[in-house]
This record gives C-alpha cells, sequence and structure tokens, in this order.
C-alpha cells in the first residue's frame, strides 16, 4: 500500500513539469499564429541543434552529482577546436571531425578538473559546477582575447581583431552545416537532417549500452550511496570523475554540432546560454535531478524548444508588446530550472522527515509532515 | 616560523595573495601616473555603495542557510522602493529615506517567502537561491514593463510607459547620503563621510544583534542544528528570520548604491550583484558558514580595491585591458575554493 502511494506521488511530481509546460504551449500555439510547417521545421531543427547537448547531461545525474552545469567547459572545448579548425582553413567534413578529435583532449582536461573540483564539494556539486563554469570562462576569455595571435599563433588575420591579438566576437565557421547536409531529406516543406539524428542516435545508444557496463553499474552504485559503494570496493571519487569526464567531451561534441547548425560562433559568450537550456530541456521533459532517460532529453528538448519558438510571437499578440514575450520565455526557462529543482529537494527532504518520523515510531507527526 | 605559518592559516592564502598583491599595485601606482589620493578616494567610495550589499551575506550564513546568491530578491525590494519613491517626487534625504523604508517592507514580505521556501529545501539552498534569483530577475522584467508607473523621468520617453533601463535620480536624491558631512581633503581625495556613516550604523545592528537571544539562537541554528533543536529553538522560525534579515539589508544596500552612482538600474542589472557580493564575504575570510562583520570589512576593502586598481594601474602599465578577466576569475574563483573547503564542525 505504502509502495503504490510512493509511486503515485513518483509519477505526479515527475510529470508536473512537463504536463504544465504542454499546457502553456498548447494554448500559446494558436495565439502563436504560426503555420504547421514553420512550426514542425523549427522543432525538427531544434531537435537536431540541441540533443546533442541535453544528452550529454545524464551520466553525471547517473552518478548522483545532480545536473552537471559545467558542461560549458565541454561547450568551451568545442568552441576552441572550431576556432583552429576554422583558422586552419578544413571545410567540410574534415574539418568537423578534426574539430571533435580536437575538442577531446581539451575537454578530457576540463573534465578531469572539473571532477576533481566537485569531488571536493560533495553535496553541493550543482552551485560549484556552476560557479567552475563561470570561473573557466574567464580562462578561456583571457586565453583568446589576450593569448591568441602573439602567443597562440593564428594564420588567418582576418580572425583577429583589428587590435592585433584576441579573436574576434563572431568567428564564421567552416563547417557550417556540414553534419546537416550530409544526408538532408525533404517531405513537403519539411526537412530532415538525417545524418544529425543518426549521430544522435548514436549517441543515444553509447548511453544505453554504458549504462549496462560495469563502469555504468558502478556509476549508478555511487548515485544510489557513496558510502556503501565505498564499503562494496567501488572506486567513488574515480567513478564520479569519470562521469564528469565524459558529460564533458559530449558536451563538446554536442557544442560543435550546434555550432555547425548555426554556422557563426559567438566567441564570448557562446557558451553561456548552453548548461541552461540543457538543464531546462532536460528538466522539462520530466528528468529529475537524481534520474534522468534518454526520452526525457529527446521529449523534453522538443517541448522546450516548442515554447521557446512560441512565445514571444504568443506574447506579443496577447500584450502588444514583443518584449513580453521575450521575457517571459526567459522566465520559463529558469523558472522551470528552478521548479524541478525545488519538486525534488522538498520530496527528497520530505522522505527524509518521514523516515526519522516512522523510526522514532512517531506515527502522528507524518500526518502533519 | 610557526607564528609565521599560524598568521598564514588563520588569514587564509588566497587573501594573502589578493592583499599583497592589491598593496603591489598601491605600490607602483605612481610609477604609472596614478595618484594615490584618486585612488584612495575611489576605493573608500566604492566602499561605501557595496559594504551593505556584502553585509547583507552575514545573517543567511550564519542561520546555516549558506551563501546568499538569492540576493536579487532583496535588490528587486530596494529597486522597487527606489521607483516607488521617485512616483512620490520626493527629494534629498526624504526620498532616499521613503525609498529605503518602502524596499524594507518589501524586502520583509518578499524575504518571508524566500525564506518559507528555503526551509523546505534544506541542504540545496545554494542553488535553489541562484536560481530563485535568477527567476525573480526576469519575473520583474516583465513588471518594469507593465506596473503603471508614472513619473516621466522613470517610464520610457516615446512611449510614456514601461520603466527605463536606467532611471537617473539626479533631480532627487543623488548623493543625498554621499553628501552628508562629506569631507574634501584636496581635489583628489574625498571622504564619503555619510555612506562610511551609514554602514557603520548597519554594521553596528548587526553587530548587537547577533548578541541578543533572537541572534544567538539563530548562530546556534547554523552551527549545529541538532543543538539547536534539543535547546528548544524553532530552527524553521529562525532561519526564516535571517533570510528576511538578509532580504532587508540587501534592499537597503542597493538604495545606498543607487544614491551614490546617480542611476536606478533595472532589469537584468540586479543579476550583476550577486557574484560579487558573495566573492567580496569570502574574500574577507568568511567560509560557507561562518561570517563576521569584519569579514565583510576586509573583504569588500579587498575585493574593490582591486576592481579599482587593476584598470587604472595595468592598463597604465602595459595598455591592456585585463581587468574584466580579473575580475571574473578572481571572484569566482574566490567562490569555488570556498565551496570545496571542508566544512568545520
Amino acid at each position: 500500500m505504502k509502495k503504490d502511494t510512493n509511486r503515485y506521488r513518483k509519477l505526479l511530481t515527475g510529470s508536473v513539469v512537463p504536463l504544465m509546460f504542454l499546457i502553456i504551449s498548447i494554448i500559446s500555439i494558436p495565439i502563436s499564429n504560426f503555420s504547421t510547417d514553420y512550426l514542425l521545421n523549427g522543432i525538427i531543427t531544434r531537435l537536431a541543434r540541441n540533443s546533442f547537448l541535453v544528452l550529454s547531461l545524464i551520466l553525471p545525474i547517473l552518478a548522483g552529482m545532480g545536473i552537471n552545469f559545467g558542461m560549458v567547459l565541454g561547450a568551451m572545448a568545442g568552441q576552441i577546436a572550431l576556432i583552429f579548425v576554422t583558422d586552419w582553413g578544413i571545410s567540410g567534413m574534415g574539418g568537423l571531425l578534426l574539430a571533435a578529435v580536437l575538442s577531446m583532449p581539451i575537454s578530457l582536461l576540463l573534465g578531469y578538473f572539473a571532477g576533481a573540483v566537485l569531488n571536493r564539494a560533495k553535496g553541493r556539486e550543482m552551485i560549484t559546477s556552476m560557479i567552475l563554469g563561470f570561473f573557466v570562462a574567464g580562462i578561456y576569455q583571457f586565453v583568446l582575447l589576450y593569448l591568441c595571435g602573439p602567443v597562440i599563433p593564428f594564420r588567418s588575420p582576418n580572425l583577429i581583431l583589428s587590435r592585433g591579438y584576441g579573436v574576434r566576437n563572431t568567428v564564421k565557421l567552416s563547417t557550417f552545416g556540414v553534419l546537416d547536409n550530409l544526408i538532408y531529406l525533404k517531405i513537403g516543406n519539411i526537412g530532415i537532417p538525417i545524418a544529425t539524428f543518426i549521430v544522435i542516435g548514436l549517441a543515444c545508444l553509447f548511453i544505453v549500452w554504458f549504462r549496462k557496463t560495469k563502469l555504468g553499474h558502478d556509476m549508478r552504485a555511487v548515485g544510489q550511496g557513496m558510502g556503501v559503494s565505498d564499503n562494496a570496493g567501488i572506486p567513488v571519487e574515480k567513478t564520479r570523475i569519470q562521469s564528469i569526464i565524459i558529460s564533458t567531451v559530449l558536451a563538446g561534441f554536442g557544442q560543435i554540432i550546434y555550432l555547425q547548425n548555426i554556422g557563426t560562433l559567438n566567441t564570448y559568450s557562446g557558451s553561456e546560454q548552453a548548461a541552461l537550456f540543457a538543464a531546462a530541456s532536460l528538466l522539462v521533459g520530466g528528468a529529475t535531478v537524481a534520474k534522468a532517460g534518454i526520452p526525457n532529453a529527446i521529449i523534453g528538448t522538443g517541448l522546450f524548444h516548442l515554447m521557446f519558438l512560441v512565445m514571444p510571437a504568443a506574447g506579443k499578440y496577447i500584450t502588444g508588446q514583443a518584449m513580453i514575450g521575450e521575457y517571459f520565455r526567459t522566465f520559463i526557462s529558469y523558472g522551470v530550472v528552478t521548479l524541478a529543482l525545488i519538486l525534488h529537494a522538498w520530496k527528497r527532504q520530505k522522505d527524509k522527515d518521514m523516515d526519522r518520523e516512522s523510526f522514532r515510531g512517531n506515527k502522528d507527526i507524518i500526518k502533519e509532515g | 616560523m610557526d607564528k609565521i605559518k599560524e598568521f598564514v592559516k588563520d588569514f587564509g592564502i588566497a587573501r594573502l595573495i589578493i592583499a599583497a598583491f592589491l598593496l603591489l599595485l598601491f605600490a607602483v601606482a605612481p610609477i604609472f601616473g596614478v595618484r594615490l589620493d584618486t585612488s584612495i578616494s575611489d576605493v573608500l567610495t566604492r566602499f561605501g555603495m557595496n559594504a551593505i550589499l556584502v553585509l547583507s551575506m552575514i545573517p543567511m550564513i550564519q542561520s546555516g542557510c549558506g551563501l546568499n546568491f538569492g540576493l536579487p530578491v532583496g535588490l528587486i525590494a530596494g529597486i522597487l522602493g527606489g521607483v516607488i519613491s521617485l512616483e512620490f517626487r520626493l527629494v534629498g534625504l526624504a526620498g532616499i529615506l521613503t525609498a529605503m523604508l518602502i524596499g524594507i517592507v518589501f524586502a520583509t514580505i518578499f524575504g518571508f517567502l524566500y525564506g518559507e521556501l528555503l526551509n523546505k529545501i534544506k541542504g540545496d539552498e545554494m542553488i535553489i537561491a541562484t536560481y530563485v534569483g535568477f527567476s525573480a530577475v526576469f519575473f520583474m522584467n516583465m513588471m518594469w514593463i507593465l506596473l503603471p508607473f508614472r513619473n516621466p523621468s522613470s517610464v520610457q520617453g516615446y512611449k510614456g510607459e514601461g520603466l527605463r533601463t536606467t532611471i537617473s535620480v539626479e533631480e532627487y536624491w543623488f548623493r543625498a547620503i554621499s553628501n552628508f558631512g562629506q569631507i574634501k581633503v584636496n581635489k583628489y581625495l574625498t571622504i564619503p563621510t555619510g555612506m562610511l556613516l551609514a554602514f557603520t550604523i548597519m554594521a553596528l545592528l548587526v553587530y548587537f544583534f547577533f548578541k541578543t537571544k533572537l541572534g544567538t539562537a539563530i548562530t546556534a541554528v547554523g552551527s549545529n542544528p541538532d543543538y539547536a533543536r534539543a535547546a528548544g529553538i524553532s530552527i524553521n522560525k529562525m532561519r526564516t528570520i535571517s533570510v528576511v534579515l538578509s532580504t532587508v539589508i540587501g534592499a537597503i544596500g542597493i538604495n545606498m548604491y543607487q544614491q551614490s552612482f546617480g542611476f536606478i538600474q533595472l532589469y537584468n542589472a540586479p543579476l550583476a550583484f550577486a557574484f560579487p557580493s558573495v566573492a567580496a564575504v569570502l574574500l574577507g575570510g568568511a567560509s560557507v558558514n561562518k561570517a563576521s562583520i569584519m569579514n565583510v570589512i576586509v573583504g569588500t576593502i579587498l575585493f574593490q580595491g582591486m576592481l579599482t586598481m587593476t584598470p587604472s594601474v595595468i592598463n597604465n602599465a602595459i595598455n591592456i585591458d585585463v581587468s574584466e578577466v580579473i575580475r571574473i576569475v578572481i571572484s569566482n574563483g574566490m567562490i569555488v575554493y570556498a565551496l570545496t573547503r571542508k566544512v568545520k564542525k
């Protein structure tokens, strides 16, 4: 009996956020006046663009480290790789693959660093990973803004700011649309970048496979309880670092896929929002800070970007002011993360209180809780 | 030798490096044509502008709610106070004091709700506070457009509705507190007595509050919740009180900042205050669960000193503006460092 109510409650807290989102979107779609073709195209493009980034968040959640806001480290690694590939003038599929290969050592290094830092901040991984992202962004800025040119040699002078050093604020990438256009299917007015979806599918397969390996099982065990895992002989700290490294490397690939779709890189602000949008997407898909799967990632990406697409137009038609819709969707993206974090933490605290009360054998207080 | 080691350990290696860096900047400043008295004047003014915001960290740290990344909640209350006082078109001290009073009322309400929320999610306060701060700012972005403000100096000129991004308080209460008892030593050095006095009053209030029975109870909740519970202290109530206090001080702090700066900044502006204020108190030697007035004073001087001195001295020395990057790296590095330190029980 107790188990049933628990499951019911879990289902409810699990689907509050996606349901809320679905309702908001269903209400705003007719108001936004967009055609079905336009919306479908938009959603497909955004799914192809963002899913990989969202998938990169799954493994740290499995390892009990919450949402890895430090995925921006990987995003930065991807951007650095793309800048160099563009500088060397390598375009096409070769350029894209080279960027992916180049991003890996940077991601590995940054991921190891992030994992080691987070091991020293157990219990507050999320806030630490977030601030760590800001910190590394500062170093990233320093390297690109001051060292590129004089210290790190560049071949193409048009990538460098007119003052003689530092990478330009926007970089036109040589790998624009490479993956999307590799196999591009057009049904009616709707275009589908098949190759990109194949890559995303491969990432999903990787995650499914990985969860079944020894390391994957270890990660799950560490996520359930670090003390128990340690007693069972699992190297807890090492496993946690590995989950962050994989997440960072995947985020690097994700950012490369994202940017080949966009075509231009905002050198100094491109990675800022990556973690927010990825986290919001995953949580909108019904994931919690402790449990996330591939369906959460894909459904969430679709739903979140549907909202992102229709909200400014809907807001404009309702209030007559374009800015309101703009602000509303930013508010919703942050609000969704906030709400999901609160729901999860609240539930955890309630469970803990209940355990304590039942341990004391005091049944009256449970009702009040 | 042991004494030196102990001193370094007590003072904190990070603080020592920054302090040494700052001293070095002051020492070499005259070589690069930066006037020392101008620099000191700047540091004092910035100290007056920011110290109360940093002070607002203390109650929440003491009660165990962690670093107040949700500072924007308090700032919004203060900003509301500011723009409402402009609606009444009050000038001078009356204007700024009204702004503060209204801000305090809003901050009490917001702080209460914010505190109740934080009570439901113990253990995850910091990440949730950060996101509550973000959400509050973006929610208010819509409100700044929709709320019916009428004063022509506050609303956007061409439409007559929706608040401006920055509102000048020049004709109302610009420097109302800064000018109070201001001492001009020479052309370059001014001592903002009013602001320093205001900070001293606030700091003393906080200091003596934590000496009262209520204040001690809050500290007890922060340092040992189980003991506090056993002593019959209501943990949730104490935490809520501390959050309300932090929010109220934050609201007063932003009004102080505005009157000296001369502008009320709206929309995304409150986001720019939380992380620097957190970094400053940490730089002053506070930890995630312990902070004192001394930490606030030392931290604000070091942090603002660094912000003042790096652009002027380093730009003059090497002609490259690295101050922004230095600010990002040091402030966030400081926060990461504090979060990864083993908590002393």
